[in-house]
């Protein structure tokens, strides 16, 4: 059924802009890739966690049971319990469903602006393109986290602050790959022909040439969700992120750690977290890699 | 050359500019005042007015990023909100810790990750190929906090062998420095081989399958002589420009490390500020970080021109 709609949907696409199907089969190549499968069910894994955290979490992430708290990993708490007594695995569970809203959104509010930006920039060039190109790089000076929380600070820590912020700040990072594969279609002849019918400038940006660096932009998309994932769980480390209450990987194991629970020897506070986000980033890296090597084979 | 580094410089100075004006109406529209932030809640407004108008907060903005600028132009970072003294030692200071731990990490990650890029082009392909790719990209994906968590809780807390805290204390000996340095160090390494790894396997892969290459192996030099002579000198070109760049997202990485072992340093200070909204000390940190940043990549930059006789004319030298 899945199979035909996409079939479908492909000859639908195949017919207005031939370059796609050269593409089909790839996708094909994709799941018999083992990487590819196990990336792809761990993230799954993750995202049934983020929309029935709360069916399927053992406890209230947020029940706090301060007689039984800082217990080890045991029969009635799996992974244990953090400083207030709330159960860590619930905590877990429920924790994957912040991330996994903000770093998709924020990775495709980064990645729309970038390409906008970038089939500006590659198509226009001149002082323009030198221009931006100045602030990608000023950008660019600084680690993205650092300008993140910058912006943060100023802004004040929210879900929606959070999105806009790591979005404008991977806009540059995108634009710049945009800006190089337009650069390298800029000269083919299709654009010649397309300019001489005198099809105006929006057009071509976004009806001849944004297809054809459309697998590029796929593969710069995929390898920025890994960085969002690493940002955002950073900014929630750091407390600029995700706010506790609320469970999320990030922000507990802050909490943990400024409560020197590793001191004390409550490893499970951290190390469940911690492993937690390790598995989502392999896993969309899993993917990012098996994407990239379809891509260029 | 003059022409060339002269438009380097240029550009260089531009984006600096760029960078300092984002920085500078960041900071601006952070929320609260920084008087009141000071004295606390019990303070009268009078007083906090009196403060704020020492401090010069009260000031239009243009005049304040003259002054800032102006500053920063003759070596004057400002003066800190909470010290109520001079930005300058405390980022001198955070600096030279920062690059210890900076430092250490490379001294560690260039060979490593060289040698496992190396490796893994010449096996290319095949599993150890694949193993080293995907645990290079994994582990350059896992945030510092993330694997120092780990690191912690195995070599800190379990086995004991290393302590878990950065900060030596105050007369501590070279080595016992060096020992506080190693757990810290790890997670950074972690982030940056993987960049680096995957840069110097595309670099050997393209002089692998080089004519040069071809033309040594079909006359009959040794395999190891023709990797050592002829493909190493070659793929390692490009893999400069990436460790020069990585040095970028090594202070980000600082940040999180050295707040997560409480270590002195440029990235602490930073975190630090920004809790505090300590103003000046947050933008002149910042902006620092920024122009170490644009003078490791022009280092690089001249350092590949200089080691490629192709680039040197192309640049018009």
């Amino acid at each position: 059924m899945s199979d035909l709609t996409a079939e479908g949907a492909a000859a639908h696409v195949a017919v207005r802009l031939p370059s796609a199907t050269a593409d089909l089969p790839r996708w094909r190549l994709l799941v018999r890739r083992p990487t590819f499968v196990v990336g792809a069910a761990i993230l799954l894994f993750w995202i049934v966690c983020a929309v029935f955290g709360h069916q399927i979490a053992p406890d209230d992430p947020l029940a706090q049971n301060l007689l039984g708290n800082n217990t080890a990993p045991a029969g009635t708490h799996w992974f244990g319990t953090d400083s207030l007594g709330r159960d860590v695995l619930s905590r877990v569970i429920v924790g994957a469903r912040d991330i996994l809203i903000i770093t998709p959104l924020a990775t495709i509010l980064g990645t729309v602006l970038g390409t906008i930006l970038g089939l500006f920039m590659g198509y226009f060039g001149g002082i323009f393109d030198l221009l931006v190109s100045r602030v990608v790089e000023a950008v660019l000076a600084l680690p993205a986290v650092i300008i993140s929380f910058l912006f943060i600070v100023a802004l004040g820590p929210s879900t929606s602050t959070l999105i806009l912020v790591v979005g404008l700040v991977f806009t540059p990072l995108i634009a710049r790959t945009v800006r190089a594969a337009v650069l390298s279609e800029r000269h083919l002849d299709y654009l010649a022909a397309a300019r001489l019918l005198g099809e105006n400038p929006l057009r071509v940006m976004f009806a001849e040439i944004l297809p054809n660096v459309l697998p590029a932009i796929l593969v710069e998309f995929t390898v920025r969700l890994g960085y969002a994932i690493f940002a955002i769980a950073t900014l929630s480390f750091l407390g600029f992120g995700v706010q506790p209450p609320t469970a999320d990987w990030g922000s507990d194991i802050a909490v943990s750690y400024q409560h020197d629970g590793l001191g004390a020897g409550y490893w499970w506070q951290t190390l469940f977290p911690a492993l937690a986000i390790a598995s989502l980033v392999i896993a969309v890296n899993l993917i990012t890699d098996s994407v990239e090597q379809v891509q260029s084979s | 050359m003059g022409v060339y580094l002269l438009r380097r410089l240029g550009l260089m100075i531009l984006t600096l500019w760029i960078l300092s004006l984002i920085v500078f109406f960041a900071g601006q529209v952070l929320p609260g005042d920084p008087g009141r932030a000071i004295l606390g809640n019990l303070a009268s407004q009078n007083s906090v007015q009196v403060l704020d108008h020492q401090l010069g907060v009260d000031k239009p903005l243009l005049v304040k990023y003259g002054s800032w600028i102006g500053g920063l132009l003759h070596g004057n970072l400002g003066t800190s909100y909470e010290f109520r003294a001079a930005v300058g030692p405390f980022v001198r200071a955070a600096l030279i810790n920062s690059l210890k731990l900076a430092v250490l990490a490379f001294v560690i990650v260039v060979p490593l990750s060289i040698l496992g890029g190396v490796v893994s082009a010449l096996f290319a392909g095949r599993w150890v190929d694949r193993v080293i790719s995907i645990a290079g990209l994994s582990l350059a994906t896992v945030p510092e906090f993330v694997s120092g968590i780990v690191l912690i809780v195995i070599f800190g807390v379990e086995l004991k062998w290393l302590p878990v805290s950065a900060a030596a204390g105050a007369g501590a000996s070279d080595l016992s420095q060096f020992k506080h340095l190693i757990l810290p160090a790890i997670p950074l390494v972690f982030v940056l081989f993987g960049y680096i790894a995957r840069m110097a396997r595309a670099g050997t892969i393209e002089a692998l399958n080089s004519d040069y290459t071809r033309t040594a192996v079909l006359k009959g030099m040794p395999r190891g002589l023709v990797i050592r002579r002829h493909v190493l000198r070659n793929s390692l070109l490009p893999t400069i420009t990436v460790i020069a760049t990585q040095t970028g997202y090594l202070i980000g990485g600082l940040v999180v490390v050295e707040t997560l072992f409480n270590y002195q340093g440029i990235g602490g200070l930073i975190y630090k500020a920004a809790q505090g909204k300590d103003f000046p000390m947050l933008e002149s940190g910042v902006v620092v970080i920024g122009i170490v940043y644009v003078l490791a990549t022009l280092a690089a930059d001249l350092l590949l021109i200089w080691l490629n006789p192709r680039l040197r004319s192309e640049a018009g030298l």
